[in-house]
């Protein structure tokens, strides 16, 4: 469980994050949605330590980030599993090679067992046999799946997911959003996805917070999210068409 | 004048964690040998080129400025000898790897930065300082003094070659003149100015590279000043070695 607790963050005079609470769940699906440039990358950050937040609380399971050290945010993030929104594959190494990176460093596994977990990982996110593939000889889906891949191959406590399906055919996307769903469950884990796409929010919310303007601007899940009377949330769900008609139909 | 104290504080620190215990020896091997590749094996050609042609040129320069009839002939290999173990491999040939070796160092880390690729490790619980700059600084440490050995080798080959294909001077007199007076002391003072130029020369290019924001353009601007004041403190250190060694 992660729990948010009253914080600011700004780059100069510019306040990204406004006073933000948030709770996010142990075996749920959280999400964070929200408009282009409404600081859910940033948020991200702030939580795994990426960024100092200008003031608040940020508990791992009670933990404060925020008052750790250099060392103990160390150990704490080897339980982080983070999808970046770029992908940030290590372009010098292959596919294989990038998603048994932190196998190598932090297990003491054999190189055939890792092998395995590797091309366990590859077929989950429907990449069986692209291991030798170097990032650049990717496309930009695929660099996303094998980042994913990499995210989870270390079995993470608490998984973050930085828009996972922009760039991915609906199949595809759909694909990876129940991969996301069947770690969460089966694990336990704590997983938070930033997305933009109302087919996963539908699909797999658990609990939904809507960033409006740097603030936490509304928080439930699937099924509250579709009923809603908030102009914000309603402005931003039933944006396209296609949403607008499913709303005529359900009245 | 704040930025550079800063600077060199953000300097100290990142050092600091640069040469903590590698998380996991066996990666750190790996990684080593690969930096050893990259930083050493490969600047070898560019390094023969410059040698040979560098210690042609001052053992010509030195026999076409030799009026004086009451100096002997082996003068030449003897300076050419001194110049070229004292100043030319040690430190012209650190400020071209400082071009060379600096700016893709920086370009490489630089682009890891914006690239998030950084943040990936800093994520996974790797320390990336540590994992990137370390293996180059002791790649370049443990490589720099034999790239520079085998420079001052060719520059004294290229000054024989002008010297006997020109007819300046006699093949016996340039070697008698080359190991006159020799102090293998020399060497030593030396090889040490390297391994301190090898380290200034990836460190201050990793920093300029691993404290890069923003784009292409950006990593650019950065992999600049990374040669630049890589260059600069090895004018300043090989100033300071000097005042101290041989004085
Ligand atoms: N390192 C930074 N320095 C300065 N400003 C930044 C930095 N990172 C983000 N910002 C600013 O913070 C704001 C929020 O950015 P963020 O990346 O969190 O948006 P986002 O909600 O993830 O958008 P998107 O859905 O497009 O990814 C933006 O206005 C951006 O300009
Ligand atoms: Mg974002």
């Amino acid at each position: 469980m992660i729990e948010i607790i009253g914080v600011n963050k700004s780059f100069g005079e510019h306040a990204v994050l406004q006073n933000i609470n948030a709770l996010f769940d142990k075996g749920k699906v959280n999400l964070i949605i929200g408009a282009s440039g409404g600081g859910k990358s940033v948020l991200s950050k702030c939580i795994v330590g990426l960024h100092e937040v200008d003031n608040g609380q940020i508990l791992f399971d009670g933990k404060d980030v925020c008052q750790m050290n250099e060392l103990e945010r160390r150990e704490l993030r080897k339980k982080i599993g983070m999808l970046f929104q770029g992908g940030a594959l290590f372009d010098s190494m292959t596919v294989e090679n990038n998603i048994m990176f932190p196998l190598r460093m932090f297990t003491g596994m054999r190189k055939p067992e890792m092998r395995d977990k590797v091309n366990f990982c590859l077929e989950r996110v429907n990449l069986a046999g692209k291991g030798h593939l170097y990032p650049s000889e990717c496309s930009g889906g695929m660099k996303k799946r094998v980042a994913i891949a990499r995210a989870i191959v270390m079995n993470p406590e608490y998984l973050f997911c930085d828009e996972p399906n922009s760039g991915l055919d609906p199949k595809t996307s759909i694909l990876i959003d129940n991969l996301i769903q069947e770690i969460t469950y089966e694990f336990n884990t704590t997983t938070i996805v930033i997305t933009h796409d109302m087919n996963s929010v539908i699909e797999i919310g658990d609990t939904i917070n809507f960033m409006f303007e740097g603030k936490n601007w509304w928080q439930g899940n699937k099924n509250e999210i579709v009923q809603t009377e908030n102009p914000q949330v309603v402005d931003f769900v039933y944006a396209s068409k296609f949403m607008k008609q499913i709303k005529e139909k359900l009245k | 004048m704040l930025t550079i104290v800063s600077n060199i504080g953000k300097y100290m620190l990142m050092m600091w964690e640069v040469f903590s215990k590698p998380q996991r020896l066996s990666i750190f091997w790996k990684r080593f040998i690969e930096e050893v590749n990259i930083i050493g094996v490969s600047s070898f050609p560019i390094v023969m080129l410059m040698s040979v042609f560098m210690g042609g040129v001052i053992a010509l320069q030195t026999a076409s400025n030799m009026d004086v009839p009451l100096l002997p002939e082996y003068t030449i290999g003897y300076i050419t000898r001194q110049s070229t173990i004292l100043e030319f491999s040690p430190t012209i040939i650190s400020l071209i790897l400082a071009g060379k070796i600096g700016s893709s160092v920086s370009s490489e880390i630089g682009m890891m930065r914006v690239t998030e690729q950084i943040d990936a490790l800093e994520i996974m619980g790797v320390n990336s300082l540590n994992y990137l700059i370390f293996p180059k600084i002791m790649a370049a440490v443990f490589f720099f003094p034999i790239i520079i050995i085998f420079s001052m080798l060719l520059s004294m080959l290229g000054g024989w070659l002008s010297l006997v294909s020109t007819g300046l001077s006699s093949s016996e007199s340039y070697i008698y003149g080359l190991r006159s007076f020799f102090r293998v002391y020399s060497v030593y003072y030396a090889l040490s100015k390297t391994v301190v130029f090898g380290f200034l020369i990836i460190s201050v290019s990793s920093f300029y590279g691993y404290y890069a924001k923003g784009g292409a353009i950006d990593v650019g601007r950065s992999s600049t000043k990374a040669v630049v004041y890589s260059s600069i403190s090895i004018l300043v250190a090989n100033f300071l070695i000097t005042q101290m060694f041989l004085l």
